[in-house]
């Protein structure tokens, strides 16, 4: 049976179909401002690729800021439920997950079903999120995939004691221009990701295993930092970045085996009544 | 046999008309220059200024005011233009703009303060009362009650150590007495103060009854909508036959509600507040959770901004200023400790004796003061009770502090999480 989810994340939508648990196609793109369009079209490349048409597909969840805007989609589930589905479904002894997306930040506890039992989100900004390394990209003119390896370069990182992600940039500024190294001034940021995140977790409680999930889990460095810093092995996954929607998949095929359950109860119903 | 008449829609009727009547007496003492007391929700002392036929304003609720009139912007404006830093509590700021306004209210205009009094219950109260008085060169009362004796609530309720306190209290009160009787001419008459807490005495067992109803399923009232209602009552008319009458009022309709089958609407979860709620966007705010069928059937705000009445208050009119003194105290015990640091025991008492299903925390970002203890607590009830705890950001009155899709995500995968645990626990 095919399912399909959608995650119109604040940066990028993704979209992933599966034929019962197997991914069988998937896209990645950039959001910007038509949020429909945006979930339209990776939903065609995600079909597209598992070689499927619209009408093969039993169930379609949206999830992500723009989850109601997926409006060929069927149901909406937040993401903070599906990277935990998601995360279990990668790796199925995972107890912890933290997603670092664009604009959030997640700390979340499951159960061994990938049911949510406890989060924390990113309170008052975005600091300590992606967006804070999109910050540091842009002021040192690097591209966001060169930023981890660079900074485990570092030898003496610098201490970022800004909280905000603007005027991070001017403190990434700052450094460089009192003669600091950059790899020095990106492993500063990493650390303070890092430390921010890692409090987040301590919020739900760090129980192994830990799953690291988003976009930012593509990056090694923080990789790194948080597997320091928890003193135990992170979780990654090569398919980490669609987790959201691995997840939104998941709950699609739940609802579509209750449907197809339903109509077969349904149908010997209607059977029934003719035999009788 | 007689069939009583329903007494339903009796809360939204006379709420109005008491909430109207209040203001026109603003006005009224406005327009007359007649002298007001300015005075705070925790510790206002309402019974003792009714005693001097003082006219009391409440700023705490004209400022909540402003922002369910969708107005508390302007105000929050007008006091960061003249220099009041955004991370200044939003009432404190709203009720600035408001005197920088020349008083005037989207109700109507409110009087200047002949005197205000403060307790140290919050740590803002003196600061907001010094700029009235610079304002108006009003005199400042600062009531000093020494709340904190260990750290459990109640810790030291009996004993040397209250009697001390009550004493120094007592002192207090006696002095308060005599600028009274300066600023209004009018000689104290203890009679006066033990008629009015009598009327708190019924007021308290009438409020207490009203909240202990919402234990019945479903809730029979929202803890946020009528809530606030019940929170502006108690304060404004404290000590008077009518705010008694209200809650007896109250009263009657809820258990009418519950004979009829009617209350809050599709009831699927039951949760409780602790904090308060945004008053810039009160509808939103219980919509957000009602489209799931969660409910607010008791808050933290509606106990310690509800006239600090705690189940059993009860002054002892042998000895009003005595008994005055005493609760004041333990008001400010529980004040003191359930908001801010120690709010574990009561929200737990109150998941099981409520029948709650998740707790929603709500941060004020311009209250640390209520606000730096709730992720503890939050915590600790869910690895030691295993009680599930939403925490959110906003503010009080200020929009520009409402994230809505923030918000909506983070309560929306609350709701998820409250239903997987339905489902789970049902298995």
């Amino acid at each position: 049976m095919l399912v399909a989810g959608v995650d119109v994340g604040s940066t990028q939508t993704k979209a992933v179909v599966m034929d019962d648990t197997r991914i069988v196609g998937r896209a990645l793109l950039d959001t910007g401002a038509r949020l429909h369009e945006a979930a339209a079209a990776a939903f065609r490349e995600a079909l597209l690729a598992a070689g499927a048409r619209e009408a093969d597909v039993a169930c379609i969840v949206g999830t992500g800021y723009g989850r109601f805007r997926v409006q060929f989609g069927h149901a909406q589930v937040t993401e903070i439920s599906c990277h935990a589905r998601g995360a279990v479904y990668l790796f199925p002894r995972t107890r912890s997950v933290l997603d670092i997306g664009g604009q959030d930040t997640k700390a979340i506890r499951v159960s061994e079903t990938g049911q949510v039992l406890d989060f924390c989100m990113n309170d008052k900004c975005s600091a300590g999120t992606g967006r804070f390394l999109g910050a540091a990209s842009q002021a040192l003119e690097i591209p966001l995939s060169e930023l981890g390896p660079l900074a485990l370069r570092s030898k003496n990182p610098v201490t970022m004691t800004t909280t905000c992600t603007v005027f991070a940039e001017s403190e990434i500024l700052g450094w460089l221009a009192r003669g600091r190294r950059i790899e020095d001034v990106l492993m500063g940021v990493h650390v303070a990701i890092a430390s921010r995140s890692l409090s987040l977790l301590r919020r739900v409680g760090v129980e192994p295993e830990v799953t690291f999930t988003g976009g930012v889990a593509r990056n090694v460095a923080m990789v790194r930092l948080l597997e320091e810093l928890t003193g135990s092995p992170v979780n990654v996954s090569e398919e980490s970045h669609y987790c959201g929607a691995i997840g939104a998949a998941l709950y699609a095929l739940d609802r579509a085996l209750v449907g197809a359950q339903a109509a077969t109860v349904a149908a010997e119903a209607v059977d029934g009544g003719r035999g009788a | 046999m007689t069939t009583k008449t329903p007494t339903i829609g009796s809360i939204r009727n006379e709420s109005r008309r008491l909430l109207e009547q209040w203001w026109r007496e603003m006005a009224a003492a406005d327009h007359a220059g007649r002298p007001t007391a300015y005075v705070f929700v925790m510790g206002s002392l309402g019974e003792l200024l009714r005693a001097f036929d003082l006219p009391v304003n409440c700023p705490e609720i004209t400022s909540l005011q402003t922002a369910v009139r969708g107005a508390s912007l302007q105000y929050l404006q007008a006091a960061e233009d003249s220099g009041y830093s955004p991370d200044i509590c939003g009432y404190v700021k709203a009720d600035v703009g408001l005197h920088l306004k020349d008083r005037q209210h989207p109700n109507g205009r409110i009087p200047k303060p002949a005197l205000v009094i403060a307790t140290n219950m919050c740590n803002t109260y003196v600061k907001w009362a010094e700029i009235w008085e610079q304002m108006y060169g009003c005199p400042v009362f600062v009531l000093d009650l020494p709340a904190w004796r260990g750290t459990r609530a109640g810790a030291g309720a009996d004993g040397e150590a209250l009697r001390n306190d009550r004493r120094y209290v007592e002192a207090q009160l006696r002095d308060l007495i005599a600028l009274c009787e300066d600023l209004t001419g009018t000689a104290f008459d203890i009679d006066r103060l033990r008629e009015a807490m009598a009327q708190v005495n019924r007021m308290a067992a009438s409020y207490h009854a009203v909240l202990a109803l919402n234990q019945h399923r479903p809730a029979p009232f929202s803890a946020i909508r009528e809530g606030i209602t019940f929170q502006g009552i108690s304060n404004l008319y404290r000590g008077s036959p009518e705010g008694t009458r209200f809650f007896e009022l109250a009263r009657e309709e809820i258990q009418d509600r519950i004979r009829l089958g009617m209350g809050t609407l599709e009831e699927k979860y039951r949760l409780l507040l602790a904090g308060t709620t945004c008053y810039a966007a009160l509808k939103r705010f219980a919509e957000m959770f009602e489209q799931w069928g969660g409910v607010f059937v008791h808050s933290t705000y509606m106990v310690f901004a509800g006239g600090g009445f705690a189940p059993g208050f009860a002054y002892d009119l042998a000895r009003p200023i005595e008994s005055l003194a005493e609760t004041l105290l333990l008001s400010a015990w529980r004040g003191w400790s359930m908001p801010m640091f120690y709010a574990q025991d009561w929200l737990a008492e109150t998941v099981r004796e409520w029948s709650v299903d998740g707790i929603c925390f709500h941060g004020v970002k311009s209250c640390r003061t209520t606000s730096t203890g709730l992720p503890d607590v939050r915590e600790w009830l869910r690895t030691r009770c295993d009680i599930p705890g939403l925490f959110i950001q906003s503010d009080l009155v200020d929009p520009r502090l409402w994230s809505d899709a923030q918000l909506k995500n983070r309560i929306d995968a609350f709701i998820e999480s409250l239903a997987g645990r339905r489902a789970t626990a049902g298995r």
